[in-house]
């Protein structure tokens, strides 16, 4: 394929063509900031907190979605550029609970990340605020909406798997809302609590029920296992506190991997040191199960066990 | 030190002399202010009302330079009073009547005519520290660093004997090592006439161990050169090639004007540092070594307590750990030197060194060891000299007082002393560049007293020439009853205020360190 | 010394006579929260986060300052005891900024830690809160008042360890505050800007200027180290985020225990310096040009094998340095005998 040569930041960077200007700063060592971008999904090009200065464009492009072209000349980091960041980070947090004292996602966070290392404090103006009930109608996602900043990576990473699409936008401007169809909430909806949009949502507004109170982002060590319940091969993340498994979580969404409740309850069932009891919907209401109730197969236990060589 | 900082705390008498310890050694200070909450007794002698002069409930506000006046007092007064250990000096001793006989002269009050210190203030002192349960004495540079250093070291030493307030837990004899690993740096022979662990060049045993575990034939019996007689040598042209690792004779050394013009003289200066330093400015080769984060190895404290440091980065650029850099030239020069890491030359070390012996990382990932530690299961040693002193019987050696080299006079009417400051380090290399310290403390100024402040008609803050014979160099002006009439005083951190410029490289006889304490200059309004 | 057996959250165990319940609790592995306790200061049972259960006893009992008793039975997460930490907390919190979005102890902060801990998530309460300025006018420590918690732990280090009592307890009731005498910053007063106090500081109330504004406390790695300044050899913790030393915190050092001085605290900067040297230099024609190892130290060693070969041994010095470390000092020594073939090695001890 075919290279182009372009500058970033002083340094000359080769790339092949096509490749956005996000990959290739990455690629020279720079750092951009992303919240919306996916690299399973990528080219959405909607938060623009990702935005650099290229010589001769009058607008400050958003990376993620801008190729490299030949010549280029890009600045990641100029004064319009921490600037533009700034306001994007303020007008997010106009609109956003200061909660990071208590948030299970406090110190993995990238808006909290973002303000930090563009030094805004908090909003720089007073404004509307959403009051959304939290929504934690199901023993596994909770949805704090007040905490969303309409990335929508959720709702993509949802729709990769065929046929679920359960979340998407509803509504407009300052109403617009990640939610299931008629804004019900997840336990109404068809959702199947696999998690992927838990992995990939950069703030607070999915959280993993089963680890709330559990444990801080910055205690915990994640250890990728693979599920071996069927052959898709999904991976997910042991969660580890003081030596103990405290939850399993999906780890990366690719293509082609459901990452399904199944797995993840059995993953949680061999490796947690305490799991929960699982819960499923029977008759429209959560309710307790066993665990071979939950995972659907008499003998699969025995099947994990003999696998996972436990 | 004979103990450990901790031993500090537990004094009930401390003496400080010539160390202006919570400044220099700020954390050392916490055990001295620790004792005196307890209730213990400091005695501070001092010609500057320093920081630890504050908290003492004696400053001896002696004349620069007059420390054996003062310690053989003391020990006059203790002797006639008849308040010395006996016990501690007939068994533990020898000498001790050439030494009465010594300082029999040394009464009150012909002392105060030398010190300026009034006679029962002495006797107090005097009294204090030979009754005390512990008796402890600090010092640093404001001892050594005088024509008469070592004969001050020894009139310490003899006064803390006569006491018996050594070899014991909360006293002995502590000197307090101005940088990080000076006491390694001697301890690893980085000294002319000594190799590891103090085992002297001229021992013909010595000498064969370390040629063979060297691998070379023999090795020079020959006393090698000091620092300052390294400098003369080459200013005459006798010394035509230097290899200097981290050191900026240029700023730290007297005299400093005559340095550069030796070390410009050389045929060939080899330099290795982490900046470009005053002294590597002169060098034909810079070799960029490694900041403290960025390499493994060990430190020895000024309680001989060797503790790890830890590569914590990458060194910068091209830079490399020195260890490394040494290694590489002396594969260069044809004497391949190859090792690991250097937990293995602290092997190599171990094993030529008995007081080193028993160290290793292994050892030191527990917890940090005071030499002499001769075995691998030994404990180290804390307190020195405890039941026996290294050389048997504690010798007395009768001291007498001498005056400093270069005293004032009509044209250079005033003393001039230099010494640290609590937010600086030695030439400035690491503290101008801090980012903080520099900042809070940016600018260096001359410590000088009111009154011979008026007289010169000189103002606070004013820009003042202060002039030796040697050179002079421009500051502010800081009028400060800290110093006594007669005494001027600022450090040697500031690269703009290159005060080594100034003073006298006269050495004391022994010990050859130059007399940074005391020198003549004047100043005046620039 | 006697030992009294008490009976702990249904377990028994044994203490020396003189122990806290607070010290019982702790040997066998229970947690209690504590703020204004701590086991190298003075006791003052002040925040009272600490309190614990008592059979028999009318009130609840502070742990930290109570003697452990033969034959006390101590619940130390009864429901009384979980209510009355959490009214704590929200006390606290109904004074305290919503600001760990950006705070600097944010993730090692025992108010956010106990918080989350006993999940209160704010206060219910609404009431005054401090507009105290923050204090930014030295490049040590910043203090932002607002975020104290008065657990009076800056002010016993201060006074009990550092020996200074640059700070103290001033006004009464809701205004009370730490601070120096006459109420002025800290560089106006007689502060040595040692750290000391904050490097106890339980909150965000006193944070180390540069380390807590480069880097949030999950990112940074701590290596143990002893500090390149004076003599003392105190022990520190290295603070490494991303390949740089971002600043300094104590660790417990057996010559120093946490207590640093301004330079072993704050005095890392120099380690990134842009003046740092990054490439041997040859000097040609009186200007120092880059040059790669093997030509400097090439002719570091024929220029040096030269004078040694035309001149004799003796006529090259060394000077080694106390600034570098043992082995370093040793292997130059050794390089300055065995290979040159003098004793002219020396280094600034006595300076
Ligand atoms: S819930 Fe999370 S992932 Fe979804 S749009 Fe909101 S912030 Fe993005
Ligand atoms: S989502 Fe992020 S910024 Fe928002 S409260 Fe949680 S941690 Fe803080
Ligand atoms: S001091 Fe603690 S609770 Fe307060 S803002 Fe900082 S991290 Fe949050
Ligand atoms: S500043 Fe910190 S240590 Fe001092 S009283 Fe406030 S919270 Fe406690
Ligand atoms: S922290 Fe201060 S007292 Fe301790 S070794 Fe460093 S410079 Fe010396
Ligand atoms: S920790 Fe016990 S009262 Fe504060």
């Amino acid at each position: 394929m075919a290279n182009v040569t372009l500058t970033i930041n002083g340094i000359k960077v080769i790339v092949s063509k096509g490749t956005t200007v996000l990959d290739a700063a990455a690629r020279a060592g720079f750092f951009i900031p992303t919240f919306c971008h996916d690299p399973e999904i990528p080219r959405f090009g909607a938060c623009r907190i990702c935005v650099v200065e290229i010589a001769g464009m009058r607008n400050l492009p958003a990376s993620c979605v801008t190729e490299a072209t030949e010549g280029m000349v890009v600045n990641t980091e100029s004064p319009a550029v921490a600037e533009a960041r700034k306001t994007i980070l303020e007008m997010l947090l106009a609109n956003h609970p200061q909660d990071c004292l208590t948030c299970e996602k406090n110190g993995d966070c990238r808006l909290q990340d973002y303000s930090f290392r563009y030094g805004v404090k908090g909003p720089g103006f007073e404004g509307k605020r959403h009051e959304y009930p939290l929504d934690d109608s199901n023993p596994y996602i909770v949805r704090d909406m007040n905490k969303c900043i309409l990335c929508g990576r959720c709702a993509r990473t949802c729709a990769q798997v065929e046929g679920r699409a359960v979340i998407d936008f509803t509504y407009r401007g300052f109403d617009t809302k990640i939610a299931p169809p008629m804004d019900t909430t997840l336990a109404e909806s068809d959702c199947v609590y696999c998690g992927r949009c838990l992995a990939v949502c950069p703030v607070g507004a999915l959280t993993y029920k089963r680890m709330a109170g559990k444990g801080r982002a910055w205690e915990i060590e994640k250890k990728p296992v693979t599920c071996t319940f069927c052959d898709s091969g999904c991976l997910f993340d042991l969660n580890i506190k003081d030596g103990k498994v405290i939850g399993v979580t999906a780890g990366s969404p690719g293509q082609g991997r459901p990452l399904c409740l199944k797995g993840r309850l059995g993953l949680e069932l061999l490796y947690c040191d305490d799991p929960a009891d699982p819960q499923m919907k029977r008759d429209g209401e959560f309710v307790k199960v066993s665990w071979s109730d939950a995972l659907g197969l008499d003998g699969v236990l025995d099947k994990i066990r003999k696998i996972e060589g436990k | 030190m004979t103990n450990p900082i901790r031993d500090i705390a537990g004094a009930d008498f401390i003496f400080a002399i010539g160390t202006n310890t919570t400044e220099s050694h700020p954390i050392i200070g916490l055990q001295v202010k620790k004792a005196v909450r307890g209730g213990a007794t400091l005695a501070v002698a001092d010609p500057r009302r320093t920081g630890v002069a504050e908290l003492a409930k004696y400053h001896l506000q002696i004349k620069s330079g007059s420390d054996i006046a003062l310690l053989n007092g003391m020990a006059n007064v203790i002797i006639s009073e008849d308040l010395y250990n006996k016990e501690f000096v007939a068994s533990r001793t020898e000498d001790f009547e050439a030494f009465k006989a010594a300082v029999v002269k040394y009464t009150p009050e012909y002392v105060e005519g030398i010190t300026g210190i009034d006679p029962e203030t002495l006797r107090q002192v005097a009294r204090g520290y030979a009754r005390a349960k512990n008796g402890t004495i600090l010092y640093t540079m404001g001892i050594t660093q005088h024509i008469c250093g070592t004969h001050n070291v020894l009139a310490v030493a003899n006064l803390a004997m006569l006491c018996g307030h050594i070899g014991k837990e909360f006293s002995g004899v502590n000197p307090l090592r101005g940088q990080n690993n000076v006491q390694g740096a001697c301890d690893m022979g980085a000294l002319p006439g000594v190799i590891t662990g103090y085992q002297g060049v001229g021992l013909d045993e010595v000498r064969a161990k370390f040629a063979s575990a060297w691998s070379v034939e023999q090795l020079p019996a020959k006393v090698g050169l000091t620092v300052g007689e390294i400098v003369e040598g080459a200013s005459h042209g006798n010394i035509k090639g230097m290899y200097i690792m981290g050191e900026n004779p240029v700023l730290s050394d007297p005299d400093a004007g005559h340095v550069v013009h030796a070390l410009e003289n050389l045929d060939f200066l080899v330099v290795q540092d982490i900046f470009l330093t005053e002294t590597a400015q002169l060098a034909d080769v810079v070799l960029p070594g490694a900041s403290f984060a960025e390499k493994d190895g060990t430190f020895s404290n000024t309680e001989r307590r060797v503790q790890r440091i830890r590569k914590a980065v990458n060194p910068v650029g091209k830079a490399r750990a020195d260890w490394e850099i040494i290694c590489g030239l002396a594969t260069a020069m044809g004497y391949p030197m190859d090792y690991g890491s250097p937990a293995d030359i602290m092997k190599e070390i171990a094993s030529l060194t008995p007081s080193y012996a028993g160290i290793s990382y292994d050892r030191l990932e527990q917890g940090s060891i005071h030499w002499p530690c001769p075995t691998a299961d030994h404990p180290g040693t804390p307190v020195l000299h405890a039941g026996k002193f290294s050389r048997g019987l504690g010798k007395f050696s009768p001291v007498e007082y001498v005056s400093p080299d270069e005293m004032p006079d009509q044209q250079y009417p005033l003393i001039l002393s230099t010494g640290r400051r609590y937010y600086h380090y030695h030439t400035g290399t690491m503290t101008q560049r801090t980012g903080s310290l520099e900042v809070h403390y940016g600018q260096e100024s001359l410590e000088i007293n009111p009154s011979d402040a008026q007289n010169l008609g000189i103002g606070q803050g004013d820009e003042v020439r202060v002039s030796s014979r040697r050179g002079s160099v421009v500051l502010k002006a800081c009028i400060t009853d800290v110093v006594p009439p007669g005494l001027v005083f600022t450090s040697f951190h500031f690269p703009a205020v290159p005060i080594n410029r100034l003073t006298n490289p006269a050495r004391d006889a022994i010990a050859k360190i130059p007399e940074l304490k005391v020198c003549a200059v004047k100043v005046e309004s620039a | 010394m006697a030992d009294v057996t008490l009976t702990i959250n249904g377990r028994q165990t044994s203490v020396a006579q003189g122990s806290t319940i607070l010290d019982a609790a702790r040997k066998m592995g229970i947690f209690i929260p504590t703020l204004c306790h701590d086991p190298e200061l003075s006791t003052v049972g002040s925040c009272r986060m600490c309190v614990v259960d008592v059979k028999g006893a009318r009130s609840l009992v502070i742990s930290c300052a109570t003697a452990a008793a033969g034959g006390m039975v101590v619940e130390t997460e009864s429901p009384a005891v979980m209510e009355a930490r959490k009214t704590i907390i929200e006390l606290l919190l109904a004074n305290h900024p919503q600001d760990c979005l950006t705070c600097g102890k944010n993730g090692d902060c025992r108010l956010q830690d106990y918080a989350y801990l006993y999940g209160v998530r704010g206060s219910n309460l609404t009431g005054a809160v401090h507009q105290y300025d923050l204090e930014t006018d030295n490049p040590f420590i910043v203090r932002d008042m607002n975020k104290c918690i008065l657990c009076g732990k800056c002010v016993r280090m201060c006074a009990e360890i550092q020996g200074d009592s640059v700070v103290d307890f001033t006004c009464r009731g809701f205004n009370t505050k730490v601070a120096p005498a006459m109420d002025t910053t800290l560089a106006g007063s007689e502060c040595v800007f040692c750290g000391n106090c904050a490097a106890v500081c339980p909150t965000g109330a006193l944070q180390e200027k540069g380390l807590r504004s480069s880097a949030r406390t999950w990112e940074v790695k701590k290596v143990r180290t002893t500090c390149p300044y004076c003599g003392t050899g105190c022990s520190l913790d290295l603070n490494v985020r991303d390949g740089k030393v971002v600043g300094v915190t104590s660790c417990d050092g057996d010559v120093n225990g946490r207590a640093l001085c301004v330079k072993g605290r704050f005095g890392y900067g120099f380690i990134h310096h842009p003046d740092r040297l990054k490439s041997p230099l040859i000097k040609k024609d009186g200007q120092f040009v880059e040059a790669t190892w093997d030509e400097a130290l090439g002719l570091a060693a024929r220029k040096l094998g030269s004078i040694r070969n035309q001149y004799g041994s003796d006529s090259i010095g060394v000077l080694s340095s106390a600034r570098c470390t043992n082995e370093e000092n040793y292997l130059l020594s050794k390089l300055t005998r065995a290979v040159i073939g003098t004793n002219n090695i020396d280094h600034c001890a006595r300076l």
